[in-house]
């Protein structure tokens, strides 16, 4: 009887993942499009010291529909990562590991994040 | 490694088709992943069409009728049926679970069983525990002492210091947890996964145990115990209701509080 090389069982593709783990993916996620996004923001300010031609192309570019929605993006993936950041400083201290309790927290990370993005937008639209 | 697709021979194809019996009423569509070593085919999925009225409670008894009445050649591990030994540990429906003590009435559709999760497959739903078994030797899962023996008694322990153990004890290695843990799928050669980390905790959580030292020594280490980033699958599948996520955090935490002495 001869023996064939063991197949590997499937995983990420039978795996239904919790919202725990849909999260901290996310929370990944977002760290590495800020990482980028700074390059962006830096990227950005040599343009914009570059001159008045240069300030005005780039005032020109971020005004339009899609380079707008990238910001408020970039703003909402900084608060979530700030508020799952706080969740993971809450582990670090040991707290927080109940498991009826897992989802509630999701729920109170996604609401404070969507509440800070809000009142930012608040903040800039109207001038508060 | 981070690998997201499976290696071409475990892609899992198309398998058979086996209908329910003539005037069955109450039928459930089983697919059950299949793979045969001793042919060249790659692992398949297999369908059967199951009397619920001629089958018992459990996904264990799913998989039992099946191999009882319609295919003899179908393996999985099986022993207490009670939730105590942890053999029929598999993926049912997308989550890890004991087959024995999960009820076929919880799952409204078709059921779908899988072997634990980016395990080397022997047959069917049999993984291989090999490394499993050899990461939970290398924690030394026994008492370690120093001091000699009471000459009139054995070690004793408080009902408080035996009740520190509530919650690890009950802990039956089905590994469960540890599979469904992606850190575990890509660090598993160096990372000891989540229900070895839980028994970890339970040798230095007793309070008979004098090498508490030597064991956070062992453990201090950027993959054996590190790779842990709090996903809390482990936590989520846990049949028993035990929680090795907080365990985690809590050898994490034994180790601060030792380096600030």
């Amino acid at each position: 009887m001869k023996q064939r090389k063991r197949p590997l069982s499937p995983h990420l593709q039978v795996y239904r993942l919790p919202l725990t783990a849909v999260v901290s993916v996310t929370h990944r996620m977002t760290g590495v499009l800020l990482a980028a996004g700074l390059i962006l923001f830096v990227m950005s300010l040599a343009i914009i010291q570059d001159g008045n031609s240069s300030f005005n192309a780039m005032q020109q570019f971020i005004q339009q529909p899609f380079a707008k929605t990238a910001l408020w993006l970039m703003v909402y993936a900084l608060f979530f990562h700030l508020c799952h950041g706080v969740r993971h400083l809450i582990w670090d201290a040991g707290e927080g590991y109940d498991k009826l309790l897992m989802n509630y927290y999701i729920i109170l990370e996604l609401f404070a994040s969507i509440a800070m993005t809000f009142i930012s937008f608040l903040f800039v639209n109207l001038g508060i | 490694m981070v690998e997201f697709t499976l290696p071409k021979n475990s892609v899992v194809q198309k398998g058979r088709f086996f209908a329910a019996p003539e005037g069955a009423t109450r039928i459930k569509r089983v697919e059950v992943y299949r793979w045969d070593p001793d042919t060249d085919a790659n692992p398949r999925i297999d369908s059967y069409d199951i009397d619920l009225d001629q089958c018992g409670a459990m996904v264990l008894d799913l998989i039992l009728k099946i191999k009882n009445e319609i295919d003899s050649s179908l393996s999985f591990r099986r022993s207490c049926r009670e939730g105590v030994c942890g053999s029929c540990a598999m993926n049912v429906n997308g989550k890890n679970t004991l087959a024995c003590i999960k009820a076929i009435a919880d799952y409204p559709g078709s059921i779908k069983i899988f072997p634990l999760p980016h395990m080397e497959v022997i047959k069917d739903l049999v993984a291989d525990m090999t490394h499993f078994y050899a990461q939970y030797a290398s924690i030394k899962p026994w008492i370690e002492t120093e001091s000699p023996l009471p000459a009139d008694s054995e070690r004793l322990q408080s009902i408080d210091e035996r009740k520190q153990l509530d919650g690890l004890y009950e802990c039956v290695l089905c590994a469960c947890c540890s599979t469904s843990c992606p850190s575990y799928w890509w660090n598993s050669e160096r990372y000891l996964g989540p229900a070895i980390l839980l028994q970890a905790y339970r040798w230095l959580n007793d309070s008979r145990d004098e090498q508490t030292g030597e064991r956070l020594d062992e453990l201090e280490d950027p993959f054996k115990l590190y790779r842990c980033h709090t996903i809390m699958n482990c936590t989520d599948t846990c049949p028993k209701g035990l929680n090795p996520a907080k365990a985690i955090a809590e050898i994490k935490k034994m180790l601060l509080i030792r380096q600030e002495g």
